[in-house]
Formats: structure tokens, C-alpha cells, sequence
């Protein structure tokens, strides 16, 4: 093993001298949520940089609805998991067959249906908010689920489309053409031979629904007001009423609500990197 | 919806009975997403444009100072947050494309705030914020013996450190993006440039920034469109708040919404359009090739 030369280590000190910052600045707001999760009252009050007492009473505090904020907690975790499970299924089915039709039916007036999608893609959602949130209450769906998951997949599935079509466009024309042959009906070449080819897409897309619903403050705060029928986010939102918030169960729960989706996303980190970043900006 | 139609150059299809078997399973199988187009887009953009008919609104608008401080609050959010965050990142990118053992692991870290929900974060960052009880300032008062600032009570300080929660948030996405195409540039250029002794700004200057200019800027306006609508981190770090002069745009919308004041609400959407849709029109002409 040879000493690295002086040029070496002015270059790794270099690194260093932005990676330190890096980590602290990324590590700071997720740092002290996780030290609120696990101090008592009387610590995470006084600034400490490590409890003195780390416990994990907070969690059984949740786990159990020990409290006023918390006593729709399971009801709560359970709507968000519903809801972003019904929001990815309906998005991948939604996107999936339109992708298919079309790029590899190239049905009539495919190209418009994907410029209507990537217009809606560019709408910032917050401005769709308003509009929509009137909308869901012509159609009577207001304080109803159903408003919430139609909801999401409407904003997930201009770019579940678009990423789902740009990958079918790569698969070749011939297997099409050769299944035709053999005689396939439309119906099985799209599950016979599209659906097992696209695997790695729709793995893709379905997470990225997911995850976009989990995560939705918004629309959910809009939509729904009533405790047993809200999401864990707009649970949090509500945190804020009282001015003598319980902050460390507030970040106990936070910290509960951030751990699914952190954790999908490392698992399918490979799917969402390789399906994702290469389809969310072409040059 | 003129933009999308002069963008579109398909000819309106023929709906004759010699239809093949595939292309009315191509029809059966876009009609989901045209329902939810029509259902959930369509209807109630149209709806919502026609809520804002009245110039009454317009003026009402008009004569809302908060109106104006928020137009003004989302022009220094895009104008400067935005590049600043986009300098960063395409800095960043050159960071993580050295080949390192401990960057990689960094890297993996560095995505986090990309992976986890912002709502939890934000508010983590709201007490930290907080003058009396948050880590900041009781820190500062260790440290110095002095109490320190009321941050998010002045609205310069409340609105920066809002750009800065949206920076912390969305900084890993954008950095992931550009390194990859930095990545894309082929290493042969760099070892040419090397044994020509050019100096990293030369690099940079004539290999680098040529290569990722297009992913960059519309990398830029990409974020610029997104941000219009980044509701949450004014919403849960501010409110608003102090006196209503951190609002922007998206929150402001939500808050007419909230006084039933529907015809501002959209009136102060529509203010935003000619900006919104010519970087739209441009996305689009970039994506739809």
C-alpha cells in the first residue's frame, strides 16, 4: 500500500471540505425529528442535542393513541396505506392501457391524448387544488376517499404515461408483428407479451403512485375533514391547531409516517433510478 | 387547451366502421384516461376559468396587498431560489461524480430528503425555528448568552428559510438528474483535455457546461413550473404568516379557497398564466419530439 502523495490529499481534503456540509445539511431536520421521537417532554424542550434520557415512550404513546391528537392513529395509517395502494393499482391500470394504445396500437388521435397528458403534467398542482376541490364537490365526492385517489391518479398519470410510452417506443416492432402471426388476439399481446417485457417500467410507476399519494398534504387536507376519514399528513397538519402541541408526538409520528416510504424507495431504488431519472428529463 | 391543440399536429380521426380490431382496442383502452382527463382536468379547469369571469375579480385582486406581496414573494422564490438551487446542484453533480467509495455512501444518504415525506420534515424544521423552545436558538443562547432571532416572524427571514426547506427537499432530485447527465459525457474528452493540461474551469468551460447546457436549463424551468405550486413548504413552515407576507402564489390560492372567496382564488390563478404557459408551451415542445 503506497502513502497517498500531497496532491492526493489536498484533493480528498478538498472532498471532504464539501461532503462534511453535505451530510450535515442533508442529516439536520431528520437528525432532530429522530431525536424528538425518542426524548421525553421535559429534553426535547430544552435543545438538547442527545436526550439524556433516550426513550422510546413516545412510540408506545402512538402505538397505543395515548392521546388526544392521536386516538384515530391505526384508522389514520390505515387510510394512507388504502388510499396510496388504490392510487398506485388505478394509476398503473390507467396509464398502462393508454401507453399501450398508444404507442403500440398507434390508435387515432394518440399523439393529442399524449400532449392533453403532458399539459396536465405542467400544471402545478397546487393550482389544479382549487379548481378540483370545487369539482369534487359538484360531484358529491367531498369527505369521501374515492375524491382522494381520483385525485392522485389524475395528477399521477400524465408522467406514468409518458414514462410508460417512451419505454414501449424501445420495444421492437417485430414482436408485435410476430405474435400477430401467431395469432394473437390485441388482448393477449398486451398480456402475453407487453406486460412481461414492461416489468421494470410498471414496477417503476407503480411506486412512484404510491409514494406520490403517501406523501400528498394538499389535496388531502382538501378533500377530506373528518378524523376517521383523513390521512396521516393532514393528522399531522392538525397538530398545529392547539398552541401547546405535543411537538415530540407529533415527530414520533412523523418520524412512524416517513419510514414506509423511505423504505420502498430503497428497495426499488434500482427500478425508480434506471426507470425514473432517465424518463423525467430528456435533453 | 389552445396550446395543446396547435402543439398536436394529429388529424381528427375518421371514426368510420372500417376501424380495425386493434384500433378499437386502442379506443376501449385510452378511454380510462380520457374519462379521468375530462372528469377531473378538463371540466374543472373550464369550470374554475369560468368562476373567474368577472373583471370584479380582478380588481378586487387588485386592490389586495397581499396579492401583490405574493406575486412578488413568487418571483424572488422562482427567480432567485430556483438558480440558486440549480447552481448548486449542477455543482453538487460534479461532487458525486467523483468515484469514491465514501461518496457513494454519501450519496445514498444525500437522497433522503428526496425519499422521505416533506410534511414531517417541515415541521421538524418549523421548531427547530421556533425563538423560545427550538434547538437553534437555544443553542445560539448557550453559546453566546444572547437570545437569538425570531425567524420566522420577520418576513424576509420566514421566506428565506421557506426557499431554503424547498431547497433541502428537492436539491437531491435535481443533483441526481444532472449527475447523470454528466455521467453521459464520455471520459475520453476529459483524459484529451488532461493531457493538453487544461485547468478545471477550462473543463468545465468547454467540455462540462456545453454538454449539459440543454439538460440544464430545462432542468431550470422544469423546477420553475413544479415550484409554482410548492404549497407545503410556505404552508407548514410559515402559514402565511407573519401578517400574511410569505405568501406566495400557491398558498395564497388555497387561502381564498379557505375565506370561500372561490372567484379570487382562481382570479389570482389565472394572474399567473401568462408566465406558466409559455414555459409550458416550451416543455412541451421539448418533451413531446
Amino acid at each position: 500500500m503506497k502513502l497517498p502523495t500531497l496532491r492526493e490529499a489536498g484533493t480528498e481534503a478538498k472532498l471532504l471540505l464539501i461532503g462534511i456540509p453535505v451530510f450535515i445539511w442533508t442529516m439536520v431536520p431528520i437528525y432532530h425529528m429522530f431525536v424528538f421521537a425518542i426524548s421525553p417532554k421535559e429534553d426535547a424542550f430544552s435543545g438538547k442535542l442527545w436526550p439524556d434520557h433516550p426513550t422510546l415512550h413516545n412510540f408506545s404513546i402512538v402505538f397505543h393513541q395515548q392521546h388526544y391528537f392521536l386516538r384515530d392513529f391505526w384508522i389514520q395509517f390505515w387510510n394512507s396505506t388504502v388510499i396510496a395502494l388504490a392510487a398506485g393499482a388505478l394509476t398503473l391500470f390507467v396509464a398502462t392501457a393508454a401507453a399501450f394504445s398508444i404507442s403500440r396500437l398507434r390508435v387515432p388521435g394518440g399523439r393529442a391524448v399524449m400532449n392533453l397528458a403532458l399539459f396536465t403534467y405542467f400544471i402545478p398542482a397546487a393550482f389544479l387544488a382549487v379548481p378540483m376541490y370545487r369539482t369534487m364537490g359538484n360531484y358529491g365526492l367531498l369527505n369521501n376517499q374515492w375524491s382522494l385517489i381520483l385525485a392522485m391518479v389524475t395528477i399521477a398519470s400524465p408522467y406514468a404515461i409518458w414514462v410508460l410510452k417512451q419505454a414501449s417506443d424501445k420495444l421492437p416492432v417485430e414482436l408485435d408483428e410476430a405474435a400477430t402471426m401467431d395469432g394473437a388476439s390485441t388482448l393477449q399481446l398486451f398480456r402475453l407479451v407487453y406486460l412481461p417485457l414492461m416489468m421494470p417500467s410498471l414496477v417503476a410507476i407503480g411506486t412512484y403512485a404510491i409514494l406520490l399519494a403517501w406523501n400528498e398534504y394538499l389535496y388531502a387536507f382538501l378533500l377530506l375533514s373528518n378524523d376517521t376519514d383523513i390521512t396521516l399528513p393532514v393528522a399531522l397538519g392538525n397538530f398545529l391547531a392547539a398552541d401547546d402541541s405535543p411537538w415530540e408526538l407529533l415527530m414520533t409520528t412523523g418520524f412512524i409516517y416517513a419510514l414506509p416510504p423511505a423504505a420502498i424507495y430503497y428497495a426499488f431504488k434500482r427500478y425508480m433510478v434506471g426507470g425514473l431519472t432517465a424518463g423525467a428529463v430528456k435533453s | 387547451m389552445a396550446i395543446t391543440l396547435s402543439a398536436s399536429d394529429a388529424p381528427s380521426p375518421p371514426l368510420s366502421a372500417r376501424l380495425s380490431p386493434p384500433q378499437v382496442w386502442g379506443i376501449v383502452l385510452l378511454t380510462p384516461y380520457l374519462l379521468v382527463f375530462f372528469a377531473f382536468v378538463l371540466y374543472p379547469v373550464c369550470y374554475g376559468l369560468w368562476l373567474a369571469r368577472h373583471p370584479a375579480s380582478y380588481v378586487a385582486l387588485y386592490n389586495d396587498p397581499i396579492f401583490a406581496r405574493a406575486a412578488v414573494n413568487t418571483l424572488i422564490f422562482l427567480v432567485i431560489g430556483i438558480n440558486i438551487k440549480m447552481l448548486i446542484a449542477l455543482f453538487l453533480s460534479g461532487f458525486f461524480a467523483q468515484q469514491r467509495p465514501w461518496i457513494r455512501w454519501l450519496s445514498v444518504i444525500f437522497i433522503l430528503p428526496w425519499a422521505v415525506p416533506s410534511i414531517p420534515t417541515i415541521l421538524s424544521v418549523r421548531f427547530m425555528l421556533n425563538p423560545e423552545w427550538g434547538m437553534v436558538n437555544q443553542l445560539i443562547f448557550k453559546f453566546t448568552g444572547d437570545d437569538g432571532p425570531n425567524w420566522l416572524n420577520d418576513p424576509t427571514v420566514a421566506l428565506t428559510m421557506a426557499i431554503g426547506v424547498h431547497i433541502w427537499k428537492s436539491l437531491p432530485f435535481w443533483t441526481l438528474i444532472l449527475l447523470t447527465g454528466r455521467l453521459a459525457i464520455s471520459n475520453d474528452l476529459f483524459e484529451a483535455a488532461d493531457v493538453d493540461g487544461a485547468s478545471w474551469w477550462q473543463k468545465f468551460r468547454f467540455i462540462t457546461w456545453p454538454s449539459m447546457q440543454t439538460l440544464y436549463i430545462t432542468c431550470t424551468l422544469l423546477s420553475m413550473i413544479w415550484t409554482l405550486g410548492d404549497f407545503n413548504s410556505v404552508y407548514l413552515l410559515t402559514g402565511g404568516g407573519p401578517a400574511d407576507l410569505t405568501h406566495v402564489l400557491s398558498t395564497l390560492g388555497i387561502r381564498y379557497l379557505r375565506l370561500d372567496q372561490l372567484p379570487l382564488a382562481m382570479a389570482s390563478i389565472v394572474c399567473a398564466m401568462p408566465f406558466v404557459l409559455p414555459l409550458v408551451y416550451f416543455m412541451m415542445k421539448r418533451l413531446s419530439r
